[in-house]
């Protein structure tokens, strides 16, 4: 019998800091010209954090690269399964996507559907120089050919876990990641 | 969120306020992709939508059309001119055949009040009204509560003025019925002949006089005068009927500074809409056609984009 949830915390505040300076060291080293650079982040979490990336991208080199929030629901491929209505929230791309390279954001990569949902949604924009892909969890477990470029954590899990990136731009007193065990 | 409770769109007057929310949160956001260089995203690939018109159209059937392909959906477009609907066929026959060729949506605009009804309780398929006689016309009030919503932030106590023709306008109806539901106040005008007896009794407040009424409205709504619909003999003549109720620049000073004049289309220029008005600063009347697309992708996302009535999932 499944035992009641229990929460473990495998990212704090701090942690989630320093995988984000990593990012924009790394985005940095890879790509000089922050003008070449686009961040899209992933509706919504992945949103946050490519606001934040983009702010201290702009800190660090006196340069705001461009900032893009993708919604990927019209692209999903499971859409007539869901039990829920899923709600389409905004998609807001203001800049030329082609030429960019653009930085792909999501919090958590797991089955790669959403990412591969992301792909065809930036496609459609424009044809861009290249795309990365940057997460703060990778779990594991995909079901699609697609591997993160830029990477916080990465963890072995199970299914029937979840994991989750809790951030201050949802209301939650502090950032931390947490996976929730049946054991 | 919950999905829309029937499966088809048939009028305003049985959605619930968080229905109409959730159309127009939907639709807000759809918005986007019409703004696109390649307007267009895959979301209901493989789904047929079929417009089905018994009644002319240019608005509402160009703009279900756009919709369904900036989903990708196929759109198929037919009118009784050039169907066997000419041969004498009935509607029920009609929509049968087309559900054997397996359509999802069938949206239909007929002269027949009822008529979406009548064809949604027999079919699979999803039916959205497209107007029906003098009954409802959802999507355009929806489309209307998009664009003041997207003006005024909010549809919450403000006051709409709608002026005509009401006993024969699907549109006011479907007006009314969603204004009142989201809590705006709504003031009919129009010469008496042109209201319904008691009509009072659903909520509205009625002013026959047009420059009593103009200064109280924050949104001033003008429908079209029916001069298709024969019923000559309810106003003198549309000469007449433009001196009392035609909204003139010299009426407009009445308005409150920001006041929104809309207007279903088509228009009947110097009938009831002053052409100075209707292409004047105070004039949202081609915003009301680019947010009607919007509209319509929500509504076709949100029915044949979903779980069928039954709780089954739709056929992928």
């Amino acid at each position: 019998m499944a035992q009641p949830k229990r929460d473990h915390i495998i990212m704090n505040e701090r942690e989630i800091r320093e995988t984000l300076i990593g990012f924009v060291s790394q985005i940095q080293s890879d790509y000089p010209d922050p003008g070449s650079v686009a961040v899209v982040g992933i509706q919504t979490g992945g949103a946050h954090l490519a606001r934040r990336l983009v702010s201290m991208i702009r800190d660090r080199t006196g340069f705001e690269p461009d900032l893009g929030i993708l919604d990927i629901t019209l692209y999903r491929d499971d859409i007539a399964l869901e039990k829920n209505q899923p709600i389409i929230r905004q998609t807001h791309i203001p800049f030329k996507v082609s030429g960019k390279v653009i930085v792909l954001v999501d919090d958590v990569l797991y089955t790669g559907r959403t990412v591969r949902a992301a792909l065809d949604a930036i496609i459609d924009f424009g044809r861009p120089r290249a795309i990365r892909l940057a997460v703060v969890i990778d779990r594991g477990l995909r079901e699609f050919p697609i591997r993160p470029d830029y990477i916080g954590r990465s963890i072995s899990t199970q299914s029937r876990q979840t994991v989750r990136v809790e951030l201050t731009e949802e209301g939650k007193p502090r950032d931390r990641v947490i996976i929730s065990m049946e054991d | 969120m919950l999905p829309l409770k029937s499966k088809d769109l048939l009028g305003i007057e049985h959605l619930g306020v968080d229905e109409i929310n959730l159309i127009l949160d939907t639709a807000e956001s759809f918005i986007e992709v019409s703004e696109r260089n390649i307007k267009k995203v895959p979301t209901l690939r493989g789904k047929t939508i079929i417009n089905f018109f018994y009644e002319p159209s240019t608005r509402t059937r160009i703009s279900f059309e756009i919709a369904a392909k900036r989903l990708s959906a196929d759109a198929i477009n037919f009118s009784t001119s050039t169907s066997s609907v000419s041969k004498g066929e009935t509607l029920i026959d009609t929509v049968r055949n087309l559900e054997a060729m397996h359509s999802d949506v069938i949206v239909i605009r007929h002269s027949i009040p009822g008529a979406a009804q009548f064809i949604g309780s027999r079919l699979k398929s999803r039916i959205i009204n497209a107007g029906d006689g003098a009954h409802e016309h959802p999507t355009q009030a929806l489309l209307d509560m998009l664009t003041i919503r997207q003006r005024l932030n909010t549809l919450q106590n403000i006051t709409v003025l709608i002026v005509g023709d009401i006993s024969h306008s699907r549109v006011a109806r479907s007006d009314i019925f969603g204004f009142l539901k989201m809590g705006a106040k709504v003031i009919l005008c129009g010469p008496p002949t042109f209201i319904p007896v008691e009509i009072e009794k659903l909520g509205v407040e009625v002013e026959f006089n047009l420059e009593k009424a103009i200064p109280r409205a924050d949104v001033i709504m003008m429908l079209r005068i029916q001069v298709e619909r024969q019923f000559s003999m309810l106003i003198p003549s549309l000469r007449e009927y433009a001196k009392f109720f035609c909204l003139t620049p010299e009426r407009m000073k009445l308005a409150r500074p920001g006041a929104l004049v809309m207007h279903p289309g088509p228009i009947n220029r110097g009938v009831e809409l002053d052409p100075r008005v209707a292409d004047g600063p105070y004039s949202i009347i081609l915003d009301q056609v680019t947010n009607g697309v919007a509209v319509r992708m929500a509504l076709l996302f949100l029915l044949a984009g979903r779980p069928g009535a039954d709780g089954n999932p739709a056929p992928l």
